[in-house]
Formats: C-alpha cells, sequence, structure tokens
C-alpha cells in the first residue's frame, strides 16, 4: 500500500502540516510503511461484527442547564499569541465561512 | 530516617503521626531530584517554592489539629501531560512550551484536597505518543538502572521519577501501555484502570477513547493508597463511570488461594528475550506456589492488537490535535514567507510544523489518511470491528480465568537510540499492553525479576472492566512473596 | 410552475439554523445571552482549551425534541455525536461537535397554506434536523488594516438546531411563507426566539431550475445561497437567483451534474447574488463518532413527555380557534400568527362576549393595529380582555353603535392605567349614551318615515336596502340609535302599514 508523495501533501493540507519536499518523501515513505503494517487487518473477515467505537455502554450523560462560571476575558486570552485585550487575533479571515 | 526510603504509605502514616514533618519530607525529595535528575532528566518542571510552601501549610494545620487530607504530606510527581494551573503544562512539546492552562486537571484537583505534595511535572513521549521517552521535545529521559537506556514510555519521567527516588509517587497516563511499559522496564509499579474509572478532564488527549491516568509508585500498596484519592465519578467527564470507589488500601489483605490466573501461548512467541520469559515463568511459579492455579487461555486476535491500536489512536488523535494552531494558545509561528493559499493557511501550516515533533507529525498524517474521504470503512471503521473482536477474547478469557499474567514487554530497557530509526520498530514496544485499552479492561504491571545485565523484568496482570481492587491485591500479595520491587539501582548516587 | 413568461419551474430546499432557548450552551455552562463583550462567556470547554471536555445540555436535548416532534420527524431512538473536523479561527477546537449519520429525528414534514390562497397549501418534507454546537464569531475591520481578524469565542458551542428542507418548495414566496411557518412553530412550543437579527435564525437555500423540454425535464446545477439576513431578503435572493439561473441556462446549458455544486452570497444592497471562492478540500470532514461522549437513547416515554410538554402547535390552534369560535380561516390565521398570548386574550374576548365574529373584528382592527403602532407586547396593553369585552358586548347588543365604541375604546386607552369594564361603564356614561328605548325609536322612525316619502315607497316597491339611507338622519336627531334596528324598525313599520 504505497502512498506517494503527492497524496501525502493532499493529507498534509488536510492536516494543516507544512512539509518540505524532502519531508514530504520521507513522509510518503513511513507512512506507506504504517499503512501497508496495518492493513494486515484486511485479512480478517468482520463483516458481520459492529464497530467498538468506545469501550463504555453508557448512555445519556446529560447535566443541568445552570450557568457557572467563566473564565475572566484576561484568562481566556492569556495564552494567545496575539490579542487585542478582548479578541483573539489571527491572520484575516477572508469573507466565507470554513464550514460549506 | 531517609524519606526517600519510605514508601508512600510510610510517609503519610508517619506525617499524620507527626513523626516527620511534611516539610522534611518534601525537602528531601526536592534535594535529591536537584542531586540526581541532572543524568535522568526525568522532571520538566519543580516547583521547589510551591511544594514547600504546600508542605509547610500541612505543617501548620497539624500542629493546629486540623483535619488533613488523605495523602497529607504525600510528594508526587505530575506526568507533564495532566493540567496544573500553577505550573506550566506542556506535553513535553514545543507546541505548548510555557503554556499555563487556568484550571487544574480533576486528578490534581482532588491531589491537591487530599494534601499532596505536588513537586513538578514529569518528562514524557510528546503528547503521549511513544514508547520509549525520547520523543520529547526537552530531552530523552534516562533509565535510572542504565543511563544509555530507556526508561520505556510515555510516562517515561514518572517511572525514571519513582526508580530513582526522586518522588515516593507519580501520575502517568496509559493510552495503549505508557504507564504498564516504563513501570515494567524501570523495576516500578504501574496500574492503568479501567476506562472511565479515573476523570480524564484536564488530561491533554490523545486517543480519548482509550487514554486513562493512573499512579506509578515503588509499590502495589502504595498505588492503592494514590487510587482511593484519584479514582470516582466526575459529572465533567461524560466518560467517567459512576461505579463507587472500593477502598483499595484495605482490601489488600487477601490469600491467592482460588485465584484462577491465565497464561496465553502466544505471548510467548519468537519475539520475546529468553531472560524475559524466564522471570515471567518464575512469577507464575510463586503464584501457583502461593495457591492459585494457572490455566491456559487464548486471546486469538492479540496479533492484531498493535495495527487496530495504530488505527484507533491515530485517528483519534489527530482530530485532538487538531487543536494546536496557533491561533488561540500554544505556539505560533512568526514566518510570513508565503507559499500558502493564504496568511491563515501558512499561519496553520508553519505553527504546527514547527510545534510538533516528528512522532507526533507522522500518528497525524496517519490518523488524517485513515479517516479522510473514501478510505473511512477501510481503516477506521475496519479497526473499530476487530477492537470488537479483541474485547471479546478477553471476555470469553475471564470467563475461565480471573486475570491474565504475562510479560508486559518483549524485552528489557533498550538503548537509547536503539529503535528511533524505524516507527515501526517502536511500535511493537506496545505488543503486550494495547489489547487492554482497546478492550475496556484494566491492567497492572510489576517488576518479577531482572536481568543478568542487571535491568528491571516487567509481569502484567490483566483483568476485567473494574478489577482494580483484584489486580492491586495479587500484586501486593507478590510484593509479599518477593522483594524485586525494593531493589535499587546501583547506577545513582544515594 | 412554468409560465409563458418564466417557462421552468424554481426548486428551493432550506436549510436553517436556529439557537435553543437554554441558558447555557451546548457542552458546557456558559451562558449563551446575546451582545455580550467579547470573550467573557467561555470557558475551557468552548474555548476548546487542552484537556477540556463536553457534557451534554439536558435542556438542550429536550427543545430539539420537540422542535422534531413538531415537525412530525420521526425519532431515533438511539442518536449520537461525530466529529466535523476543519481549521477554522472561530472553532476553536478543529473540529465541531455535530451529528452526522444518527441524526436524531428525520423524514417530517411542516405545511404552509395561504388562507387567502396565493399559492396552493404545500407540504414540505422535512429531511433530517440534528443538534450541533455553533462555532464563534470572527470579525474582519477593514478600516483598521491591519489585515487581523478578531475573534470573538462568546458563541461558541451555542446549542443549534438544523433543520434541513426537502426541495419542496416551489416559489420564493412559497419559500418566505414556510419560513415564517417553522418560525411561528419554533417560538410557540418555545425552542427558539427565531430572531434573524440577533442571529439566532439562519438560513441558506438550495436553488435549481427545473426546465420542461422535448424528452423530459433538464435541471440547471444547484446553487447555494448564503448570507440572506431576513425572510424578505429569502424571497428577493431566490427570485433573483431563478431570473440568473434562467439568464445562465439559456446561455449555457449546463446541466446539473456537469458543473460543481456553487456557492453564491446574497448582497442585499445590490440586490444581487455573488459566486463565492471555490474551497477545495471543503467536504472532507472526516467525520466519525466522538469519543468524549456517549449516545443517547430516547424511549417512547420520552417522546410522550416531550409531546406533553409541547402545547398546541399554530395549526392545530388555528382549526381549534375556527372550529370553536365558527371564525374564517384567514381570521384564525391572522390571531394565531400573532402568538399564544394574543390567542389567550382573543379567547377570553370570544368567551366572554359569547361571539367569535365580533371579538376578532376589534382585535384585529383595534387591538392589533393599536399595538402595532405603538409598539409593545399583548400583555402590556392598556386595554385587558375584559374591558374589551364589556365594550364588544355593548356593541354587539346594540347599546351602541361601533363608531360610538370606538370612540370609547380610544378613551380607555388615554386612562394611562390598565382600563376595566367599570372604566367602560364610566366612559358610556361620561359621553352621554343612554340605549334608545324601543318605544322612542318607533317614534322617531316613524317621524322619518314621514319626512321621507321616496325612502318608504322603494322599500314597498321592494328595494329593501333604501331603508339605509334613514341612518344617517337617525342618527342625527338621536346620536345613541342603533343604526341596524333603525333598519329593521323602519322596514317593519313600512311593511306593516
Amino acid at each position: 500500500m504505497s502512498l506517494s508523495p503527492a497524496e501525502v501533501a493532499k493529507v498534509g493540507l488536510l492536516a494543516r502540516l507544512a512539509l518540505s519536499p524532502a519531508e514530504l518523501e520521507g513522509m510518503a515513505r513511513e507512512l506507506s510503511s504504517i499503512v501497508g503494517f496495518v492493513s494486515q487487518l484486511g485479512d480478517l473477515d468482520v463483516a458481520s461484527v459492529e464497530p467498538l467505537a468506545h469501550p463504555l455502554e453508557t448512555r445519556n450523560v446529560l447535566r443541568a442547564d445552570t450557568v457557572h462560571d467563566c473564565l475572566s476575558t484576561a484568562e481566556a486570552l492569556q495564552s494567545a499569541p496575539r490579542h487585542d485585550g478582548e479578541c483573539f487575533l489571527v491572520p484575516a479571515v477572508l469573507g466565507e465561512s470554513g464550514s460549506a | 530516617m531517609q524519606p526517600c526510603e519510605l514508601s508512600s504509605t510510610d510517609i503519610v502514616a508517619a506525617v499524620r503521626r507527626g513523626e516527620v514533618s511534611a516539610e522534611r519530607v518534601a525537602t528531601a525529595f526536592l534535594d535529591r531530584i536537584a542531586r540526581v535528575d541532572g543524568s535522568i532528566n526525568a522532571f520538566l518542571a519543580v516547583d521547589r517554592e510551591g511544594a514547600l510552601a504546600t508542605a509547610a501549610a500541612i505543617d501548620r494545620r497539624r500542629r493546629a489539629g486540623e483535619p488533613l487530607g488523605p495523602l497529607a504530606g504525600l510528594p508526587v510527581a505530575v506526568k507533564d501531560v495532566l493540567c496544573t494551573r500553577d505550573l506550566p503544562t506542556t506535553c513535553a512539546s514545543k507546541m505548548l512550551a510555557g503554556f499555563r492552562p487556568p484550571y487544574d486537571a480533576e486528578v490534581v484537583a482532588r491531589l491537591r484536597r487530599a494534601d499532596a505534595v505536588i513537586l513538578g511535572k514529569t518528562n514524557m513521549d510528546e503528547f503521549a505518543m511513544g514508547g520509549s521517552n525520547e520523543n520529547s521535545a526537552f530531552g530523552a529521559v534516562h533509565n535510572p538502572w542504565d543511563l544509555d537506556r530507556a526508561p520505556g514510555g510515555s510516562s517515561g519521567g514518572s517511572a525514571a521519577a519513582i526508580a530513582a527516588d526522586m518522588a515516593p509517587a507519580a501520575l502517568g497516563s496509559d493510552t495503549g501501555g505508557s504507564i504498564r511499559q516504563p513501570a515494567g522496564l524501570c523495576g516500578i509499579t504501574g496500574l492503568k484502570p479501567t476506562y472511565g474509572r479515573v476523570s480524564r478532564r484536564g488530561l491533554i488527549a490523545f486517543a480519548s477513547s482509550l487514554d486513562q491516568v493512573g499512579p506509578m509508585c515503588r509499590s502495589a500498596a502504595d498505588c492503592a493508597l494514590v487510587m482511593e484519592t484519584i479514582a470516582g465519578h466526575d459529572p465533567g467527564d461524560s466518560t467517567a463511570l459512576s461505579a463507587p470507589v472500593p477502598a483499595y488500601s484495605q482490601l489488600l489483605e487477601q490469600p491467592l488461594t482460588g485465584l484462577r490466573i491465565g497464561r496465553v501461548a502466544d505471548h510467548f512467541g519468537a519475539g520475546l528475550e529468553p531472560e524475559v520469559a524466564r522471570g515471567v515463568e518464575e512469577a507464575f511459579a510463586v503464584f501457583k506456589a502461593a495457591g492459585a492455579t494457572i490455566h491456559d487461555v487464548e486471546l486469538p486476535h492479540a496479533r492484531y492488537g498493535v495495527p487496530t491500536y495504530y488505527l484507533v489512536a491515530p485517528c483519534e488523535a489527530a482530530s485532538n490535535l487538531a487543536r494546536y494552531d496557533g491561533a488561540h494558545y500554544g505556539h505560533r509561528s512568526t514566518v510570513t514567507a508565503g507559499g500558502f493559499d493564504s496568511p491563515l493557511v501558512e499561519m496553520y501550516c508553519r505553527s504546527r510544523a514547527e510545534g510538533f515533533g516528528s512522532e507526533v507529525k507522522r500518528r497525524i498524517m496517519l490518523g488524517t489518511y485513515a479517516l479522510s474521504a473514501g478510505y473511512y470503512d477501510a481503516y477506521y471503521a475496519r479497526a473499530l470491528r476487530v477492537r470488537r473482536l479483541i474485547r471479546q477474547d478477553y471476555l470469553d478469557a475471564f470467563e475461565k480465568v480471573d486475570v491474565i499474567g504475562g510479560p508486559v514487554s518483549a524485552t528489557a530497557a533498550f538503548r537509547l537510540g536503539e529503535k528511533t530509526g524505524d516507527p515501526l520498530a517502536m511500535y511493537l514496544v506496545d505488543l503486550y499492553t494495547v489489547a487492554t485499552n482497546l478492550a475496556g479492561m484494566a491492567g497492572i504491571s510489576f517488576p518479577c525479576g531482572f536481568t543478568r545485565g542487571g535491568l528491571p523484568i516487567g509481569f502484567q496482570l490483566q483483568g476485567p472492566a473494574l478489577s482494580e481492587a483484584l489486580l492491586l491485591r495479587v500484586a501486593d500479595r507478590f510484593q509479599h512473596l518477593t522483594d524485586w520491587h525494593q531493589r535499587r539501582t546501583a547506577a545513582l548516587p544515594a | 410552475m412554468p409560465t409563458a413568461a418564466a417557462p421552468y419551474t424554481t426548486v428551493i430546499g432550506l436549510e436553517v439554523h436556529v439557537q435553543l432557548l437554554t441558558h447555557t450552551k451546548l457542552f458546557c455552562g456558559c451562558p449563551t445571552d446575546f451582545g455580550a463583550p467579547p470573550n467573557t462567556q467561555v470557558c475551557p470547554v468552548c474555548l476548546g482549551l487542552p484537556g477540556s471536555l463536553p457534557v451534554l445540555n439536558r435542556r438542550a436535548f429536550e427543545l430539539a425534541l420537540r422542535a422534531g416532534l413538531a415537525l412530525e420527524c420521526r425519532i431515533a431512538p438511539f442518536t449520537k455525536w461525530d466529529r466535523k473536523n476543519y481549521f477554522y479561527p472561530d472553532l476553536p477546537k478543529g473540529y465541531q461537535i455535530s451529528q452526522f449519520d444518527l441524526p436524531f429525528a428525520t423524514d417530517g414534514s411542516l405545511e404552509v397554506v395561504d388562507p387567502r390562497g396565493a399559492f396552493p397549501p404545500r407540504r414540505v418534507g422535512i429531511i433530517r434536523v440534528h443538534l450541533e454546537e455553533d462555532a464563534g464569531k470572527s470579525m474582519h475591520d477593514e478600516a483598521a488594516g491591519t489585515g487581523d481578524s478578531r475573534i470573538d469565542l462568546n458563541r461558541a458551542g451555542t446549542p443549534l438546531v438544523e433543520i434541513v428542507s426537502q426541495p419542496d418548495l416551489r416559489s420564493p414566496q412559497e419559500a418566505r411563507a414556510w419560513l415564517t411557518e417553522l418560525r411561528l412553530l419554533l417560538v410557540y412550543l418555545g425552542v427558539s426566539d427565531c430572531n434573524m437579527q440577533e442571529g439566532s435564525l439562519r438560513v441558506d437555500a438550495n436553488v435549481n431550475l427545473h426546465v420542461p423540454r422535448g424528452d423530459g425535464i433538464a435541471k440547471t446545477p444547484i446553487v447555494e445561497i448564503k448570507n440572506m439576513n431576513s425572510f424578505r431578503s429569502v424571497e428577493r435572493a431566490l427570485a433573483y437567483e431563478a431570473a440568473r439561473q434562467w439568464e445562465e441556462w439559456q446561455e449555457t446549458g449546463i446541466e446539473i451534474g456537469k458543473a460543481p455544486k456553487q456557492t453564491r452570497g446574497w448582497d442585499d444592497a445590490a440586490g444581487v447574488t455573488r459566486a463565492q471562492r471555490h474551497k477545495e478540500e471543503s467536504s472532507d470532514y472526516r467525520y466519525f463518532p466522538d469519543p468524549d461522549l456517549v449516545p443517547v437513547t430516547v424511549s417512547d416515554a420520552d417522546v410522550a413527555a416531550a409531546r406533553g410538554a409541547m402545547g398546541e402547535p399554530p395549526t392545530a390552534l388555528r382549526r381549534a380557534l375556527e372550529a370553536r369560535w365558527g371564525i374564517s380561516a384567514y381570521d384564525a390565521d391572522v390571531i394565531v400568527n400573532q402568538g399564544r398570548d394574543v390567542v389567550a386574550y382573543y379567547e377570553t374576548v370570544a368567551g366572554m362576549v359569547g361571539a367569535g365574529k365580533p371579538a376578532s373584528n376589534w382585535l384585529q382592527q383595534d387591538v392589533l393595529r393599536t399595538l402595532n403602532d405603538r409598539g409593545g407586547t399583548i400583555a402590556e396593553f392598556p386595554v385587558g380582555p375584559e374591558a374589551l369585552a364589556d365594550l364588544v358586548g355593548r356593541v354587539a347588543r346594540g347599546e351602541f353603535d361601533t363608531a360610538r365604541g370606538r370612540e370609547i375604546f380610544a378613551g380607555l386607552l388615554t386612562l394611562g392605567r390598565p382600563a376595566t369594564p367599570a372604566d367602560v361603564g364610566t366612559a358610556v356614561a361620561a359621553l352621554g349614551i343612554t340605549a334608545v328605548s324601543d318605544d322612542d325609536l318607533v317614534e322617531l322612525v316613524r317621524d322619518l318615515l314621514a319626512a321621507n316619502p321616496k325612502i318608504v315607497a322603494d322599500v314597498k316597491g321592494g328595494k329593501e336596502q333604501a331603508a339605509a339611507g334613514l341612518i344617517g338622519q337617525a342618527r342625527k336627531k338621536n346620536p345613541n340609535v342603533n343604526p341596524a334596528k333603525v333598519r329593521e324598525t323602519a322596514i317593519a313599520l313600512i311593511r306593516g302599514s
């Protein structure tokens, strides 16, 4: 199961990780190797087996609709790389929202 | 009395009785850290001032006759994957260098309420991803038994701290073996509780359906003491169990007669180092002599544990680590050379590339790939189905036996640098431990011998969900019949 | 419907997000009040700080369930939470907790009926209703010229219900009316206050054209329209877009599937839609079940409890009013559209008067009109239902006519405090209105008949409506006469003679 550097570049963008051309080559090799390794799960016949997303059988964990103490704005921004005392600052977000 | 040689149980008793002050105890461990951690690198942050202040306050309250918490005066080292309000919390990553969360993790809050004394934050594999503590952005941890060797990971710092007598108790986290395997390689005792037994609130997430916080100490009795404080329901964690917490430390004194221990033949394949195999078999013999019976059991899908884990965990991790994007906290790149769709995308891509180490990047890429369009069914969904098969193996086995015994690691501590060249080689160090997390079971590891070279050999017991009390008492019984857990390394100054 | 002028069918589907009327966010206890200073309603959970964990808000689930039931959906007995993964500064975790393949409600419908028959009744299918958390807000200040966007996470984590309709709407007008009905329904049920200005209701539309042609129907590519800030904008945007697609179709003939799905933003000032930048990997959200949350099961008992707590929805209430009070569908519609409080007010009045139609007339023409002019709610209205009922009852019994009644009504409004039936009595007396006795009325009418021989002749000749010509004169003689009684008495006297 081989991943090309181009495929890896696409994954890199999805994952928002900058990879140099050298890193892309290396990552493609490593991922191909790992994906090859995990692909042995294909040996098993799991057609009639339900996925187990969670080891817990718990259901219906809900809380009351009561207000709690919030962080102060200063606390909320205390680790922000850039802020203006009220809001987080990031490079301009262009027009449309991220979700389709 | 040398506080650094006392068990957690003894320290707590001594402080309560007024035989030693909390301040003296804290000072002893802090001094030990100052003396030896230079060659171990177990601690990323030591809070001398805070620890001494907490200890002094405990001593004042004790003298005033005020009630004290159940861990009063006990110094504890906390893996840097747990949020502490007053100390940086970095997950051993450049991404969170200097980060101070505005809150404590639930287990940290519980330790404080119990009057424990937090010594500092321990080193780990970055974001809990690794099996040797060589993936830290702040340098590898050295195994106190042999400074050229790895302590295991990802809770390598906590394991080394205990093994080097720098702390009598520590918290670690275990996602695929990260408490049990370093405990095994460092000759200490580490418990991975059942998923949901201990709150994950404030535990920086690696793989949310696998992560658990657990105690790491010199003995099972000490682990039991710490578990009483950290275990229990938390309404702030939707995955926390509400089952009542047994008084673990009161349930230790029970004989082993009638105990059925499973032994998995597949565990003893070609990959298991002969010395380790021998140590493990000797442990079985101890149990047998003490009245337990040993039964052959099978875990037919065990060999699929590692590939299953290396799909489930990276997929969850890729999503959990998306929040580290330089926007609201953590490292933000200052490079604006362009070459991306927009300055915003550039900020994300560069910040994450600069902030994360190579193993973390690998797992994020793997998880992103496996969840991406067209691959979900073939990889993640398939892994979840195999996960159910792995769990069923355990449920079937636990109909026949009470616990399953065996190795915790195929080898004793390996040399630093030995496995860092090949990711897959490193992944295989989790061979004996990943299935416990995948299946929702509990596990404990403790020393059962030493190699000719003087390296600890670890033994693992796995039990059904919520079997912590059983695992602790069986391990404790073993530690009454043997003294492996009391050996100390000769590689460090006294 | 295709017409000669517009030979195509406009096909519209709507996606509506409403913010639930809870005190706190979906997964944490932060308040969701509108208009708070930036980043003052946040905590580690909604900030996505490391180690934070979500816990589901019970009230949010209850209100969502209510919405699903009101929309006649099938409620899933087992529902779960999924992560929708993408990077954006208003999404601090790098994923949104939503529902992907097992939403809590599916396969419902909501009908919209125009009582004036502007379009035939349209039952619009609901594909799904699901719960999800809102993102924060990003604000870009062009004027500041810094190239930065400012991020306020107060809104992040607010509970939203997403309602996706089938593409069953056939005109911009229908779409607007349907949205109005949906809004009314959700406000009635206390699910949301559906205030588009405050962002507690948002609409996106999907629209394309079906063009009949020789070999069947050709379909244009579907376009998603965003950034419509009022129901009126929705109607205008859809009308513009349909016309634009028709132009484009005639020029290019591109059919659905032959071009990627487009997103266009509505520019209300310019009155046009504009293409938005196409995002490459916009659809790979890598959904998977959120491992920090557990699924929710909904039992029949839960559904019954939710139904019980719901109250009557508008459609049922309209029919009830028509049946109970004998008013028209149009009138029932107007009253119900004003909300539960107005319905309660109306029913009090109608009950005391004992007649639905007069009560409805007075409510619409006097009460609602005044409310509209002055603002405020029915609860604050200075004429309470008992006082109005007293007034309306007197008019109905013929004590005085409607015009007089209006004078009294106007007087009640100036009292400076809530009016009571006693006030009505006082006002009547103050205006010197006394009921005209039957004898006085007969005498008065006899006088008029004597003075109006032509009218008498007309009536005798079969034109009864001529008697109405006496009314004005009668009122000049005695302002308190009841016009209808004048007419009746005149006709009776003429016939009798």
